[in-house]
């Protein structure tokens, strides 16, 4: 009696569970399938054709609008990664007056809604007379990307014995090379997951991206934002199609450093 | 051993430095500043006049506005516990799986991400529109004869954010499932417990950390998204963030736009404040 009315719990769970995958991935799949249709519209599925694929590179607007949202992502990434690795190091070592301060300015990207940090920019950058572009774009993406890769970097440095650090430097090692030969190989599975989810971040950004664009750096979110309410051409299905197989492609690349994510992140929680 | 000490506040500067100034730079700064700016008026070209006014704060209470403000924390709501309801048993299955299952599940739940949430909207909208799939497909197995409107009601706004924001309830969901002691519930049913005796009593007081880390997660910016309700309300179902971003892209006016900025703020301190005086850990939030 008990194990069949666990079984049918357990039936229940694996059902569900599909289910929930369906729902998460139905609206993908109608992108993917809809970019191989004949019909303009995308509407009924009128038949196969790859012709979308190439039109894509046709169209200048959006081809330049995914070359400004790649810029931005790398740009934001690399500067949020290097200044949050060394950040979460000194807010790791070091105690100093302000450090509260810094750590509640860390949690409001975090729990604030990005509407509010997107207006807020474009409020100082008026104020500052800087013209919205390219590089307010990149500015922006760091302010939000940097508290998250503090935020893993802390959590991979909980657990670094700083003995190492200071045995590298009895021996006679300078800071720096201390830090380049020791200290970051130690912490670098935290700075991938960082960096990767800056990359993340930046790349599906729609809200923050919106209020510190300018007219000539249109990135494909806000491209995409603009066509969305009268009718995405099926050239948008057929890049975003191409841009998923990218990404995944790099995730398998990258498993190993995707698995770190997820262990340090979310299994790694059950050990605090 | 001269040159060692002379450089001894050094690294402390080169590491905290930078991100310290960025973020008194480009968050403190530019939050102290929407907040003088919500008290500043408006010349009739729009500028912003620098005298001080409490007229964008009068301007907030209006039936229009009030009527808006209900409809985003209905929408929040119901994306919150919707979500809760959604995920759990999700989130549940996903624990009790191998190590290899629990990696392949939680990679099934990030991947959707990748594709920018626009475009997975978009895909949202070619299903449920009036000529969408859905309606295609029950009216070619004549359960309909018209149409339904699926798209541009309350609804449709629900399902967007839930689809959006699912992915921050699953997480912390998942990571307290995963914290909880199994051995607990083994004495309780060997105690003699019914099982939804156990559940109640046990799992869902040691997951409620999850429930309410998730709840903020997916509340708060429930009432920002205002991509989603472009999308999928049709300037029917209005958030505080369609608000927000109305009186900086339409009207420009900013001065009430930071009032309304304000407002969202003080309402996100007050959920957030709530939620650490329930127990929660405020280091539970945002790393997803």
């Amino acid at each position: 009696m008990k194990k069949t009315k666990q079984k049918i719990i357990k039936t229940f769970g694996k059902l569900h569970a599909v289910l929930i995958l369906l729902f998460l991935y139905l609206p993908i799949f109608v992108v993917v399938a809809f970019s191989f249709n004949e019909s303009r519209r995308n509407i009924v599925f009128t038949g196969f054709t790859f012709e979308w694929y190439g039109k894509m590179f046709e169209n200048t607007r959006l081809i330049e609008a995914f070359g400004n949202t790649v810029i931005v992502a790398l740009c934001s990434t690399i500067i949020s990664t290097v200044i949050g690795t060394i950040g979460a190091i000194g807010l790791h070592k070091y105690k100093f007056k302000g450090k509260g301060i810094i750590d509640t300015l860390m949690y409001i990207p975090v729990v604030i809604p990005e509407i509010i940090l997107g207006i807020a920019l474009l409020v100082i950058f008026s104020a500052a007379q800087m013209p919205l572009g390219l590089l307010t774009l990149i500015i922006a993406h760091v302010t939000f990307s940097i508290p998250f890769v503090v935020f893993t970097v802390k959590a991979r440095l909980n657990g670094f014995d700083p003995s190492v650090e200071e045995a590298a430097m009895d021996l006679g090692a300078n800071r720096l090379r201390t830090f380049f030969e020791v200290t970051l190989p130690i912490i670098m599975p935290g700075v991938i997951s960082g960096a990767l989810l800056a990359l993340t971040l930046s790349m599906d950004d729609v809200i923050i991206s919106f209020f510190t664009t300018g007219p000539r750096s249109t990135t494909l979110p806000m491209q995409i934002y603009s066509m969305v309410r009268s009718g995405v051409s099926p050239d948008v299905n057929a890049l975003s199609t191409l841009i998923l197989i990218g990404t995944i492609t790099i995730a398998i690349l990258t498993q190993s450093g995707i698995i770190t994510t997820i262990k340090n992140n979310i299994l790694g929680r059950k050990q605090k | 051993m001269k040159a060692k000490k002379r450089f001894k506040g050094l690294p402390k500067i080169v590491t905290l430095a930078p991100v310290s100034i960025w973020l008194l730079l480009l968050i403190a700064i530019p939050l102290i500043y929407i907040l003088v700016i919500s008290f500043l008026g408006r010349n009739s070209n729009g500028s912003i006049r620098y005298s001080f006014a409490l007229e964008n704060y009068q301007k907030l209470i209006n039936a229009q506005y009030l009527k808006i403000y209900a409809q985003s924390l209905l929408i929040a709501f119901f994306t919150t516990i919707i979500s809760i309801l959604l995920s759990y048993p999700f989130a549940y299955h996903m624990a009790g799986g191998s190590k290899t299952k629990k990696v392949i599940m939680m990679l099934l739940v990030i991947v959707p991400f990748w594709t920018n949430s626009l475009i997975r909207l978009y895909g949202w909208k070619t299903i449920l529109g009036s000529e969408g799939i859905l309606n295609g497909l029950l009216m070619k197995t004549h359960l309909i004869q018209q149409p339904l409107q699926l798209l541009f009601t309350m609804p449709a706004v629900i399902l967007g954010m839930v689809y959006t924001l699912i992915p921050f309830m699953i997480l912390p969901l998942y990571a307290s499932v995963e914290k909880l002691d199994h051995s607990l519930l083994e004495a309780a049913s060997d105690l003699g417990a019914k099982r939804y005796h156990a559940f109640l009593q046990i799992t869902l007081p040691l997951t409620l950390p999850g429930i309410f880390a998730g709840s903020i997660m997916v509340f708060i910016p429930a009432l920002g998204y205002f991509f989603v309700s472009d999308l999928l309300g049709g300037g029917n179902n209005m958030l505080i963030g369609n608000l927000i971003k109305n009186q900086f892209n339409i009207s420009q006016n900013w001065p009430l736009g930071a009032a309304l900025s304000i407002v969202l703020i003080a309402v996100t301190i007050l959920l957030v404040k709530l939620y650490t005086k329930v127990g929660g850990n405020i280091d539970d939030l945002g790393v997803a």
